[in-house]
C-alpha cells in the first residue's frame, strides 16, 4: 500500500511538474483567480489590463466556484500554479488557520491605512464590498422605514416581510431591532443571553415571516407584492432599479461582508501579487471597478470618483456605512452550527 | 436390441467425451456471462456499494485527532479525567500542535475539537502563536501561560473524547442525543432539538405524496389501459412529457402558479371564491402540490404496465355472476393490479425521501427534509461526519420501512391467490 502510494505520488509529481514546466516555460504570468461572471469581466477592465500596461508583467485569469479543496490539494502536494485567488470570508479564515494563504505583509504592502479597517486582515486584502439591507418597494409603502425597529412594526407596516432562512443576518437583525447598537452586536451574541434575546425578538415577527432561499427572490417577492419589506443583497437590488423598479434600501443596520485576495502558500509570484494588489487597491482602479458592477470599493476615496448616482449605491459610501456593521465572520465559522441549529429548530415549531 | 446395446457398448468412450465438451460449453457459457455481467458489477461496486461503506463509516469515523496527534492520542487516553493530564501529554500536545499546520492537519483537528467546544478553533490558533522555540521548558507551564483554559479539566476533557477511532456523537446528534459529563446518553437542550422531527416529516410528506399519487394515478393508469390504443398513446405522451423539462424549471413554475400574486390566486379572485389571496407557497401545500407533480409518472407507469396485463373477462365474469359492479373492481380488479400498486408506491415514496431542492424552493422553514440538512453539513459547515450520521439512519429507516411493506405486500398477494 505504502509503495503503491508512493509510486501514484511520484508519477503524479513527474507529470504535474512537466506540465508547470510547460507553463512556467511560456510566460512568467501572474495567475488570477476569481468567481469569473460580471466581476471578473469588471476585474479585466479595471486591475489585469491596466496592470500589464503599467508594470509589463501579464496576467492570467482564471475562474473557479470557491472550491476550497483545490487550493488545498495545491498547497498540499506543492504543486502551485495559482497565485492569487478571490475568497469570501470564511474561506479566507479557514484557509488562514490552515495556512494554505500567505500571510500579508502589511509593513511592505503600506496600505493598510489607505483602506476600510475590515479589509485588512491576516491573509488577505479586501477587495470590494457588498452588503445584505433592508429593501422596500417605494411605491407600496406610507412612510419609508428606517430601521429594523421599523421592519418588527407590524402596526405600522402591515404585511409579510422576507429575511433568508437562515441564522446568519437574522440574529444580527433582531438584536439591532431589539435596540442593541451595531458595535455591540456580536458582543450580545456570543452570550446565551444573547442569543435568547434574538430569538425572543424573532417570536414577535415569526408568522409575518416569508423565508427566502435564493438572492434572486427578494427583489422578486418585491416587485410582486408578495412582501411589504425584505432582507436583500445590495447587488440584486441595484440591478432591479437598473431595470426601472422604485426599490430602495436602508442602510441603517445593513450588514456588509468582503471578497478577499489571498496570496496561495507557496506561489512563485509573490511580489509580483503584492504588486498587483496595491495597484487594484487605488482609489482610481477601484473606482473603474465598482463603476462597472455595484460593489462597493475598499478604498473609500475611490467613492469620490463615482458619479452621485452610483456613490450612493455603493455600501462603503461614507452616508451608507453610518449605522452598518461588518459581518463577523470568525464568530460565524466558530458557532454557525449551533445557532443554524437552533434556528431551525425554531423556525420549524 | 443387441445393436442397442452393442452401440452403446462400442459408444461408451465418446458419449463421457461429449458431457465433457458439454460441461466445457456450459462453463464457457457462463463465464461469457459473467464477463457481460462483469462491468456492470464492477459499476455498482464502485459507484453503489464504495461510497455507501464509507458514508457509513464516515458517520462514525473519529481519526482526525489520532491520525494528526497519535502520541497525543495516545498519551491522553491514559489520563484519568482528574485534574489536568502530566507534562507528558503537554509536551506532547504542544509538539505535534506545532508540526500539524504542515498538510491541512490543523484544520482538520481544529474543525473536529470546535465541534465539542466552538472556541477551540481561536484557542488552538493563540496558542500557536504563543508556543516558544526552545524545547528546554516546562509544557504545563508555558501552555498554561499563553491561555488559562489549558489548566481546566474540561479542556483536556474535549481532547480526551476526540481521541478513540470511533465515535458515536454523530450518530446521537442526528436524534437529538448527546453524551453528557458522566458518559451517559441524554437528550439535547430543548431549544436545539431537531432531527427527530425532521425525520417524522420526511415519513408524513413522503407517505402523504405517495398516497395522494396512488389516488391520482390509479384511475389515470385504468383509463390508459383500458382506452383503445390511438388514445391511451396520446395520454401517454402527456403523461412523459414533464420528464423533457428540467426539475427545477418545474418547480420554479409552481411558484409562479401558487404565489399570491400568481395564476391561481387571481384566478380564484377574479371569481370571487375567495377575497384575499391564500398561502399556497413556501409551506405544506406547496411542497405537496410540486412534489406529487414530479412523481406521478413514476405511480403511473408501473401501474399501466400491470394493468395492461390484466384481462377484462375476470371483471366481466364477476359482474355477469352477479356481483354489484364495485365489488368487481375491488374484489376481482384491484388484486391483480397489486404488484403494480407495490412498485409504484415504494418507487414514489423512497425517491420523495430524498427529494431537496423542491422542499427547499416551494417550501418554508417546517418543510425541510433530511437530504436539507445533508446538504447543509456537506457544502456549507464542511461536517460530513453529520451529513453522513443523517443520510446512515434515514438509510436504515429505509430498508426497516421497505422490509415490513415487503412482507405486508407478500402476506396480501398469498392470501388473495
Amino acid at each position: 500500500m505504502k509503495i503503491n502510494n508512493r509510486t501514484t505520488h511520484k508519477f503524479l509529481t513527474t507529470s504535474l511538474m512537466t506540465a508547470g514546466l510547460a507553463i512556467a516555460g511560456s510566460a512568467h504570468a501572474l495567475t488570477v483567480i476569481t468567481f469569473g461572471g460580471a466581476s471578473g469581466d469588471a476585474m479585466q477592465e479595471a486591475y489585469y489590463t491596466p496592470f500589464t500596461e503599467e508594470t509589463g508583467h501579464a496576467v492570467t485569469p482564471g475562474d473557479y466556484n470557491g472550491e476550497f479543496a483545490r487550493i488545498r490539494a495545491m498547497v498540499e502536494t506543492g504543486n502551485v500554479s495559482w497565485d492569487l485567488v478571490e475568497v469570501e470570508s470564511p474561506e479566507l479564515a479557514r484557509g488562514c488557520f490552515e495556512g494554505l494563504f500567505e500571510p500579508i505583509n502589511w509593513e511592505v504592502l503600506g496600505i493598510a491605512d489607505d483602506l476600510i479597517p475590515s479589509a485588512v486582515s491576516e491573509c488577505g486584502v479586501g477587495t470590494f464590498v457588498w452588503s445584505t439591507v433592508l429593501a422596500y418597494d417605494a411605491d407600496r409603502l406610507p412612510r419609508a422605514p428606517e430601521s429594523w425597529a421599523d421592519f418588527w412594526n407590524v402596526e405600522e407596516f402591515p404585511g409579510t416581510r422576507g429575511l433568508r432562512r437562515g441564522a446568519k443576518y437574522t440574529l444580527e437583525f433582531a438584536l439591532l431591532a431589539d435596540g442593541v447598537t451595531a458595535e455591540d452586536v456580536y458582543d450580545v451574541l456570543a452570550t446565551p443571553e444573547g442569543v435568547d434575546r434574538a430569538f425572543a425578538k424573532l417570536d414577535e415577527i415569526q408568522p409575518h415571516i416569508q423565508w427566502w432561499e435564493a438572492g434572486a427572490q427578494p427583489p422578486q417577492w418585491l416587485v410582486a407584492g408578495d412582501v411589504v419589506m425584505s432582507s436583500a443583497y445590495n447587488g440584486r437590488i441595484a440591478a432591479a432599479q437598473e431595470e426601472g423598479r422604485n426599490l430602495e434600501i436602508v442602510w441603517n443596520g445593513s450588514l456588509y461582508d468582503l471578497d478577499f485576495w489571498a496570496i496561495i502558500q507557496g506561489s512563485n509570484h509573490v511580489d509580483t501579487a503584492h504588486d498587483f494588489i496595491r495597484f487594484a487597491s487605488q482609489a482610481e482602479t477601484q473606482a473603474e471597478y465598482s463603476s462597472r458592477i455595484p460593489y462597493g470599493p475598499v478604498n473609500p476615496d475611490a467613492i469620490a470618483m463615482l458619479s452621485d448616482e452610483q456613490a450612493a449605491r455603493m455600501p462603503t459610501a461614507e452616508a451608507n456605512l453610518e449605522g452598518a456593521l461588518a459581518v463577523n465572520t470568525d464568530f460565524w465559522v466558530d458557532f454557525g452550527e449551533e445557532l443554524e441549529q437552533r434556528f431551525n429548530a425554531w423556525a420549524s415549531r | 436390441m443387441s445393436s442397442i446395446t452393442a452401440n452403446h457398448n462400442a459408444d461408451n468412450q465418446p458419449i463421457t467425451g461429449l458431457k465433457a465438451q458439454l460441461r466445457r460449453a456450459e462453463r464457457m457459457k457462463k463465464i461469457k456471462a459473467m464477463l457481460l455481467v462483469a462491468p456492470l458489477a464492477l459499476f455498482l461496486i464502485i459507484a453503489f456499494v464504495m461510497p455507501i461503506s464509507s458514508m457509513l463509516w464516515r458517520s462514525i469515523d473519529n481519526t482526525e485527532v489520532s491520525s494528526v496527534m497519535p502520541l497525543t492520542a495516545a498519551a491522553i487516553l491514559d489520563w484519568d479525567g482528574q485534574g489536568i493530564p502530566d507534562e507528558a501529554v503537554f509536551e506532547a500536545f504542544a509538539q505535534e500542535l506545532r508540526e500539524s499546520r504542515a498538510g491541512g492537519g490543523l484544520g482538520r483537528i481544529g474543525r473536529r475539537l470546535n465541534y465539542e467546544d466552538p472556541t477551540f478553533r481561536s484557542l488552538l490558533t493563540q496558542t500557536l502563536r504563543g508556543l516558544p522555540l526552545s524545547t528546554e521548558v516546562s509544557w504545563t507551564e508555558e501552555l498554561i501561560g499563553i491561555n488559562a483554559r489549558w489548566n481546566e479539566t474540561s479542556t483536556w476533557l474535549a481532547i480526551q473524547r476526540t481521541a478513540p477511532t470511533v465515535t458515536d456523537r454523530y450518530l446521537l446528534a442526528a436524534l437529538d442525543l448527546e453524551r453528557d459529563i458522566d458518559g451517559k446518553v441524554a437528550q439535547i437542550a430543548e431549544n436545539q432539538r431537531l432531527y427527530v422531527s425532521v425525520f417524522q416529516r420526511t415519513l408524513v410528506i413522503a407517505g402523504g405524496v405517495t398516497l395522494i399519487c396512488l389516488f391520482l394515478g390509479f384511475p389515470l393508469a385504468y383509463l390508459l389501459a383500458t382506452l383503445p390504443p390511438s388514445k391511451s398513446n396520446l395520454l401517454l405522451i402527456c403523461v412523459l412529457l414533464p420528464f423533457w423539462t428540467s426539475l427545477l424549471v418545474r418547480t420554479a413554475a409552481w411558484i409562479v402558479l401558487l404565489q399570491s400574486g400568481g395564476l391561481v390566486n387571481s384566478g380564484l379572485m377574479a371569481t370571487g371564491i375567495i377575497d384575499s389571496p391564500i398561502q399556497l407557497v413556501f409551506n405544506r401545500i406547496g411542497v405537496f402540490f410540486a412534489m406529487v407533480h414530479v412523481l406521478l409518472p413514476f405511480m403511473i407507469l408501473p401501474l399501466y404496465s400491470v394493468m395492461k396485463g390484466v384481462p377484462s373477462s375476470y371483471q366481466r365474469a364477476a359482474v355477469s355472476l352477479g356481483a354489484h359492479p364495485f365489488a368487481a373492481f375491488w374484489q376481482v380488479y384491484v388484486p391483480q393490479t397489486v404488484s403494480g400498486i407495490a412498485a409504484g408506491t415504494i418507487l414514489v415514496f423512497i425517491m420523495a425521501l430524498g427529494y431537496y431542492i423542491t422542499p427547499a424552493l416551494v417550501g418554508g422553514p417546517s418543510d425541510q427534509m433530511v437530504s436539507y440538512y445533508v446538504a447543509y453539513y456537506t457544502n456549507t459547515t464542511n461536517n460530513w461526519g453529520m451529513a453522513a450520521a443523517l443520510g446512515a439512519l434515514l438509510l436504515v429507516v429505509t430498508l426497516l420501512l421497505y422490509m415490513v411493506y415487503h412482507k405486508l405486500v407478500n402476506q396480501k398477494q398469498l392470501v388473495r391467490s
